[in-house]
Formats: C-alpha cells, structure tokens, sequence
C-alpha cells in the first residue's frame, strides 16, 4: 500500500474553551520519521493522542491505514492501538506491576504469548533496549528516569508496532542518556521498519533521527488565519527556513517571545 | 453578561465573563447534575464490560486481598467496639426499667439490621474507597490509564470491573463479620461487665433476632459495596492533574460513597417495609 498511514485531515481539538489545534492537515508516510517540534503548550501531545484514538478532535478525520478512527467500534479500536507503540513523556509504567509484567502486558491481554515464548521476547525487549538481565522482578519505583524510559520503550515494542508513537522521549535525561534514546529509536527504525512519531524539544533528536520535520505554534499567539503550522520539511531546512520564529525555536533563541513578555509586564504595570 | 475587551498588548479580543451569585449557583446545580449523568453513563460502561469480559484472576485476586482480606482487622475492630459502647449506653436506661435482660435483643437488632452494615460499608469507604480514588487518580495523572488504551487494553475492564467485584462479593462477608464481632463485643460487656444474665441475654436475643434480620442487613450491603466502588472509581478516572487533584478525589471518593450508603440505606428501608408490611401485614418490620 503506498497511501499515507496516518492522516489526520482539518483536525481542530478544543478543551472547553480553549482551543488547542485549529485547521490542522498531516499525513505521514509508511515508514517515515516524523518530528514533532513547537514551544510547550502548542498541542504537540493532544497530536499523538489523537493519532491513536485516545482523544477525539472536535473537529475534522484522523484515519490510520486508510479507516476512519470516528466509525470504528471499541473493539475494533482496540485492535488496531495493537499496531502502534506508545512511549508516554514519563513513560507510565505500571507501578503496581513488575518491570516483566510491564512489558509482558500487551502479549498477555491480547493472548499472543505466554509461558516460554512469553519470558523469551519479554527478554529480547529488555535486551534490545539495553537493559541487563536481573531487572524483571524490579518495580519501576525502584529504576532511574532513563531506564524507566526504556523500558517504556521495551512495552512499546513488545508488540512489533507498525506505528511507534514517542512523547518528548528525551526529557529530563541526561546528554548521554538523551543519545542512548535516539539511537534506540534509529535502532527500531531501522531493524522494525516502523513509522515513527517523534514528539520533542530537543534539536539534536530531530537532527539525528527526522526524515521531516512539522513545526507547530500555540494558537494562543497567531492570529484567526495564521496556520497553525510554521514548517513542514526535512530537518536540513530549518535553518534556512523564512520564518523567524522557526530559526529561533531552532538556535533556541527566545526573540519576538521576549518582547511579548515585557508588554505583558508593561500592561500589568500600567 | 459577557462583555468582549481588547488587551492592549497582544491585540487579542478577551472574553470577559461577569458572574453574579446567580450565576454560581446555576452553575454548581449544572456541575452537579452532569456529575450525576457521568456517574450513571460510568456505572453502565462498568456493568457492560462485567458482562462482556471475566476479569483474569491474576488481577482479580489482588483485588479481592487489598479489598477483602486487607480489611478484616479494622472491620472486626469498629464492630467490637460499636457492640461493646451500644451495650454500655444501652445499659443504664434498660436497668432503670429492670429491662436488662432486654438489652441483648436491642444491641443484636441493632448491629444486625443497621449499624453492622452501615458502619462497615463507612469503614470501608475510608479505607478501600479512598485509597481506590488516590491510586486511579494517580494513574491517571501518570498517564498510566492512557497507557493501558494504547496497549488495547480497555482501562475500566481491566481497573474497576475487578474492584467493584471485590467490592461486591466481599463486603457481605464483612458486615457479616462486623456483625458477629459486635454481638460477640455487645455479649461480654453485658454480661461480663455489667452483670446481665447471660441465659436471658441470649435468650431475648433469639426471640427478637432472626435470618431474615441477618439477611435484609447482608443484601443492604451489597449495594453499598457497589456504591463505594463505583463512586471511588469514578472519582478517581475524573481526577484533576496534580498532588491536590489526587487528593480531593480522594477526599471526595469518601464524602459522595457515605452518602450514597446513607441514601440506599434510607431507600431499601423503605422497599423492605413496604415488602414486608405486604407479605406480613400483621408484623413490625422497620428495617
């Protein structure tokens, strides 16, 4: 099949009265990495959830694999979240489950593993991300935030996901940590095929593993017919981009966003 | 009245709202009633999916221990005690009449119908229904809630169908329990301590104190069970981000679950005496 895998198409997301996405059309292509950037509040995680169905736009079709996610029933959406992997920003480990249970969890909801072959690719997961042997009977509460992450990340692939779905996977860890990630998500990029969302701030994630990159500003600051998308491109381009606000996000200069904040201080002070 | 103002920094048109006292009121009595609706909407899903899909027995059974057997010890202390304190209240006015002998059929009576299951089914919101609150409310912060859709799996089969089982099948056994410990509490301070004659004591107990007594206070609790473990629930898949979220989800997993339990307390009194008075006319039956 050579359509796009996720389409979202005029998607528009609103949370009682504020709007969060408005006008928004994305199609990723099978097997491509996108990366999501844009400031903290502009919608980037609601983009994911509703990329697999866990929210519902206001307005507008999310279609993945060419079906409506809107006309599927719960079971059938059910089945397809088992094609995708989800590595969630604080990777939302179970707390009450062992790190083998964690992982094992899909294959045993979903009766596609169990006894031997169950405690075999529980292993390979933990293997492939770089965990060592003796962790499975830990309890998340008991691991460091990078290898919370991957394990979260182990979960994610114990399924053989089509789709890998990745929410700021590099936050809060430390620089090395922050490689070892990214090269585990070009790690299953390459050896999976999998189409990859990545939702970061981080520039070196973009460069090292982006095949194209969405820019995303908060609605809150544009204008009613400003697009809601600054760039869409490969990550080479951004530099070059014509907009300011995109080479800015990108040398992480705060500019036009400074002097907002001074009036803003100015109107309080006035 | 809404009126739209201009900020003079970001040119952005603001809508400003003016609330007035009525205005407050109007909106507490709409948050209340889609509280209601999403309660009752929750509560069905819940039952749907009891129907559709027996939980494993490997979430079932920590369920039934964190609920059941983790609640035994407070159960059988605060069913000692409410049997031990009615028999020490109790006893003073039943003496004055030279009733004493009466005091084992007002205290049995009492625990068997009323205050084991009440006071049970509260013990049990405390514990049980709070801590459900706080530790779904917690997933949910965490986005551990999020995570179990994405894995396909549905969170309310696999997070409240086995705690409202629990809930269900185990708080019958513990009012059972809080009520054997009350009489038991309510018996030795009677006739151990307040020198009631024990033949006596027994002996108005089982004139006065039958199965169906026992039974009217055992099918109450089924429904509190039901209440406190789909009201914590609730309360806890609806927290707000946060420590604070948590917290007063938990909070308030207790306050709505006892006055759930006082409301069908009041509501299957009344079914039960008009059931009753139907079938026995000639009979007593306030539960």
């Amino acid at each position: 099949m050579n359509g796009p895998i996720l389409e979202l198409n005029q998607i528009s997301m609103r949370f009682g009265r504020q709007n969060v996405l408005r006008n928004l059309t994305i199609h990723v292509k099978r097997g491509e990495t996108l990366c999501v950037i844009g400031e903290s509040g502009c919608g980037k995680t609601v983009l994911l959830k509703l990329m697999i169905g866990l929210l519902k736009p206001t307005r507008g079709v999310v279609k993945f694999d060419g079906q409506d996610l809107a006309g599927l029933k719960q079971h059938e959406l059910a089945k397809m979240r088992i094609r995708f992997g989800f590595l969630f920003q604080m990777a939302a480990l179970f707390d009450s489950l062992t790190i083998f249970d964690n992982v094992a969890f899909g294959l045993r909801e979903h009766n596609l593993a169990e006894g031997d072959a169950l405690t075999r690719i529980v292993a390979e997961r933990l293997q492939e991300v770089g965990l060592p042997p003796g962790l499975e009977g830990k309890k998340p509460a008991e691991l460091s935030g990078g290898q919370r992450k991957r394990v979260g990340l182990a979960r994610a692939l114990a399924l053989n996901p089509e789709v890998m779905l990745y929410d700021e996977p590099t936050t809060g860890l430390d620089p090395i940590m922050t490689d070892v990630i990214n090269e585990l998500i070009l790690q299953t990029q390459r050896t999976k095929k999998a189409t990859g969302i990545v939702v970061t701030h981080e520039m070196k994630t973009v460069t090292k593993v982006a095949d194209r990159v969405v820019m995303l500003y908060p609605l809150a600051r544009l204008g009613p017919q400003d697009s809601q998308i600054l760039y869409d491109g490969p990550p080479e381009g951004l530099e070059e981009s014509p907009d300011l606000r995109v080479r800015q996000f990108v040398r992480g200069e705060a500019g036009e966003r400074l002097r907002e904040l001074a009036q803003q201080r100015e109107a309080v002070t006035d | 009245m809404s009126s739209a103002h201009v900020s003079p920094s970001t040119q952005i048109p603001v809508l400003i709202l003016e609330t007035t006292p009525i205005h407050r009121v109007g909106q507490r009595v709409y948050d209340s009633v889609a509280e209601i609706g999403s309660l009752t909407e929750f509560s069905a899903i819940t039952v749907s999916w009891l129907v559709r899909r027996w939980p494993r027995w490997s979430v079932l059974i920590p369920s039934f221990y964190a609920i059941g057997v983790s609640s035994v010890p407070v159960v059988a202390v605060t069913g000692t005690f409410i049997g031990m304190v009615l028999a020490v209240q109790a006893h003073t006015q039943f003496a004055m009449m030279g009733l004493e002998t009466r005091l084992g059929s007002v205290i049995n009576i009492s625990l068997v119908k009323e205050l084991g299951p009440v006071l049970a089914a509260t013990m049990l919101a405390g514990r049980v229904g709070s801590s459900m609150a706080a530790e779904l409310g917690t997933m949910r912060v965490t986005e551990q809630i999020d995570a179990l859709s994405a894995l396909g799996t549905n969170p309310i089969s696999y997070l409240v169908v086995p705690r409202l089982l629990a809930c269900v099948l185990l708080i019958p056994l513990l009012t059972l329990m809080a009520d054997f410990m009350g009489v038991i509490g309510g018996a030795v301070v009677s006739t151990q301590f307040l020198r009631v004659d024990s033949y006596h004591y027994w002996y108005h107990s089982r004139q006065y104190v039958g199965g169906l007594d026992i039974f009217a206070g055992v099918l109450k609790s089924y429904f509190f069970g039901a209440a406190i473990a789909l009201v914590s629930c609730h309360r806890g898949f609806h927290s707000k981000a946060g420590a604070e979220g948590v917290g007063k989800a938990a909070t308030e997993a207790f306050v709505f679950s006892f006055i759930a339990i006082l409301a069908i307390d009041f509501v299957i009194g009344i079914l039960w005496n008009t059931v009753y008075y139907g079938i026995w006319p000639d009979t007593a039956g306030l539960l």
